[in-house]
């Protein structure tokens, strides 16, 4: 007598032999059938490689730029519009910070000598810019502190400018001519190629002059805008308040002077919404997987009141109902599962096309895998119950009779 | 073996298919149910196949009571107990010859080695060696027959139960069909057959009639 377990296993081996030798025989209808899964699949993983694909590479170079820099933005009160060089000075000084890069912008004229062009981003920086980005001078010397200090004329120009006024000479020593006043070209410098997004946010000036000069060319005495660089290790949410609360003391308490934003909390939400979207077209991809479900239960149903017949003599023959229900479960089963295995490998093609095309890294995403798989096979189960069961409870008298 | 002792009316939907039946089988029997259609033999059939239960009556086979049973162990007495051949045979039309008659050792859980090399003595006990990797359409209906013969020989059942198991069948092919019945019945094998067709009929040993759900002829052993 042979026990219970080991019959099952033979049964299970047989139903698989018998299920696979079905859809084979309905090729075309099981094909049909699959393709609402396959789809169903192909949409889920293909939304989720991409979404996460694009927030990846979106991440990445928030990260690249942004890891311990806080931005802070003024707009100023009443009585004090901006912050000055000794107001930075106090915040370069708190234990947190490493340092600050003060931004004046001034969008003036550029000319050498006949040659005149306007709207070119030019900004005011100070040599601490220059020691963060050592590699960004290719030619001549940076800016240094004696330039800040004595809120010297001198200029260094991006590829740019060559392009514009130089070409073919050597701008070194050169004077162009800001907003009417003389700069000397000390200078030149690439333009970082990792902050591509970097520059979407602070725009990619094309001179850069020292921020005192800048100030003074302008006539303020305001800096609107600074990004402070903290030291290693330092948790950027505790520094942030500590900027803010030396902020707040610097502008008396009054409110909505400044803000103070750091590259964490906008790569936070930004991943947040990356998150949102992607389950969200998840969400509505399932959808096609529902409708797929739908289809192979539709296609189950019409092969029990086909094959009642074979349903009622294999009853004659001795099956017991659960040995039927397993057959038609299984079937239904192996249906889905080609369909989703076949929808995970088109998901993956069209996504790793798709991440090709927008220029994103394709990361191949374990979790859409295992989801897709495992929907298939939930739903393969799922809808195959009903149909299985209706199998699995015909009558064999009647069944028999059927043929 | 037991005796098969049955009496029951049978209540579908109020018709009597089968009014008070008694019958008695002996193993070894060559036994064969005539009657008319709607004569409730096909009735007779399901129940002594253990496809169906009386409402009322008793029915043992082999000493168990099959009355009482559920759907899952009169699977199982099928299996073991029951060995079917229908009028046109039915066989899956997409299984081989061999793996039809493998199908009820699928169900009794026999293992896959043990399991072919039992269906292809059954397929050469009657006649069909070289016909055994050929599905159902490649074989004349005889051949489907005997088929179907090897398929309820298979799982060595006690009762080997046909119903018009030559109807389909033209006379020279039905012949040879009621040899090879009269064949297995010579090697102790109890054989019911049913048949609407006295001279079907009359091949074997003893004929009950059945008309109209109540036994007229043959049905307590007057041997």
């Amino acid at each position: 007598m042979l026990n219970g377990a080991r019959k099952r296993m033979i049964m299970v081996r047989e139903s698989i032999v018998m299920a696979l030798d079905n859809i084979r025989s309905n090729r075309v209808r099981s094909f049909l059938t699959l393709l609402g899964i396959m789809i169903g699949v192909m949409a889920v993983i293909t939304l989720i490689t991409t979404v996460s694909g694009v927030s990846g590479t979106l991440s990445s170079s928030f990260s690249s730029m942004g890891v311990g820099t806080l931005t802070v933005s003024v707009t100023g009160s009443d009585l004090k519009s901006g912050v000055t060089p000794e107001d930075l000075e106090v915040i370069s000084n708190l234990d947190s910070v490493d340092g600050v890069v003060p931004s004046v912008s001034l969008n003036g004229r550029v000319s050498y000598g006949n040659n005149v062009q306007s709207g070119i981003a030019v900004s005011g920086r100070n040599s601490y810019y220059f020691i963060l980005n050592q590699d960004m001078i290719v030619q001549g010397r940076p800016l240094n502190y004696i330039d800040d200090n004595n809120s010297s004329y001198v200029c260094v120009i991006s590829q740019e400018i060559v392009d514009k006024f130089f070409l073919g000479k050597n701008p070194i020593g050169e004077t162009l001519y800001i907003s009417g006043l003389p700069f000397t070209i000390v200078g030149r410098y690439q333009e970082d190629s990792g902050g591509g997004v970097a520059s979407i946010f602070s725009g990619s000036p094309a001179v850069l002059i020292p921020y005192t000069t800048a100030m003074q060319v302008n006539n303020s005495n305001d800096i609107n805008s600074f990004t402070v660089y903290l030291k290693e290790g330092m948790d950027s949410s505790a520094a942030q308040e500590e900027i803010e609360s030396t902020m707040d003391v610097l502008f008396d308490y009054e409110e909505d002077c400044f803000t103070v934003s750091s590259m964490e909390s906008i790569e936070d939400t930004m991943n947040t919404m990356t998150t949102m979207l992607s389950s969200l077209l998840a969400g509505i991809a399932s959808i096609a997987l529902l409708v797929g479900g739908i289809g192979i239960m539709n296609m189950m149903l019409t092969t029990v009141t086909e094959r009642t017949g074979e349903i009622g003599l294999k009853k004659a023959l001795g099956a017991i109902p659960g040995q039927i229900q397993i057959q038609f479960l299984l079937e239904s089963f192996l249906l889905s599962m080609i369909g989703g295995l076949l929808g995970v490998a088109f998901g993956l093609l069209l996504s790793f096309t798709l991440c090709q095309v927008l220029g994103t890294s394709f990361v191949l995403n374990i979790g859409a895998i295992v989801l897709g798989v495992g929907f298939s096979a939930a739903v393969g189960i799922v809808f195959g119950w009903a149909p299985a069961r209706k199998a699995s409870r015909l009558n064999p008298i009647d069944a028999l009779r059927a043929v | 073996m037991q005796d098969i002792d049955k009496v029951y009316p049978l209540a579908g939907e109020n018709v009597h298919a089968l009014k008070n039946v008694s019958l008695t089988m002996e193993e070894g029997e060559y036994l064969s149910v005539l009657g008319p259609s709607g004569s409730g033999k096909s009735t007779l059939m399901n129940i002594i196949g253990c496809l169906d239960i009386p409402t009322s009556g008793e029915y043992m086979l082999r000493g168990r009571e099959v009355e009482d049973m559920d759907e899952q162990e009169l699977a199982e007495l099928r299996n073991r107990e029951i060995g079917f051949i229908f009028q046109n045979s039915q066989l899956l039309p997409r299984l081989t010859a061999r793996r039809n008659v493998e199908l009820p050792l699928i169900y009794s859980g026999v293992k896959p080695k043990e399991r072919r090399e039992r269906a292809e003595k059954m397929l050469e006990r009657v006649g069909l060696k070289d016909r055994m990797d050929h599905l159902p359409t490649q074989l004349s209906g005889g051949q489907q027959q005997r088929v179907a013969i090897a398929r309820a020989l298979v799982g060595n059942p006690s009762i080997l139960l046909a119903d018009e198991p030559t109807g389909a069948l033209d006379q020279k092919t039905g012949a040879q069909i009621m040899q090879l019945f009269q064949e297995l019945n010579e090697e102790k094998r109890t054989v019911i057959m049913i048949t609407h067709d006295l001279k079907i009929a009359s091949n074997a040993r003893r004929v009950v009639h059945i008309i109209d759900g109540e036994i007229t002829e043959g049905g307590l052993h007057d041997a």
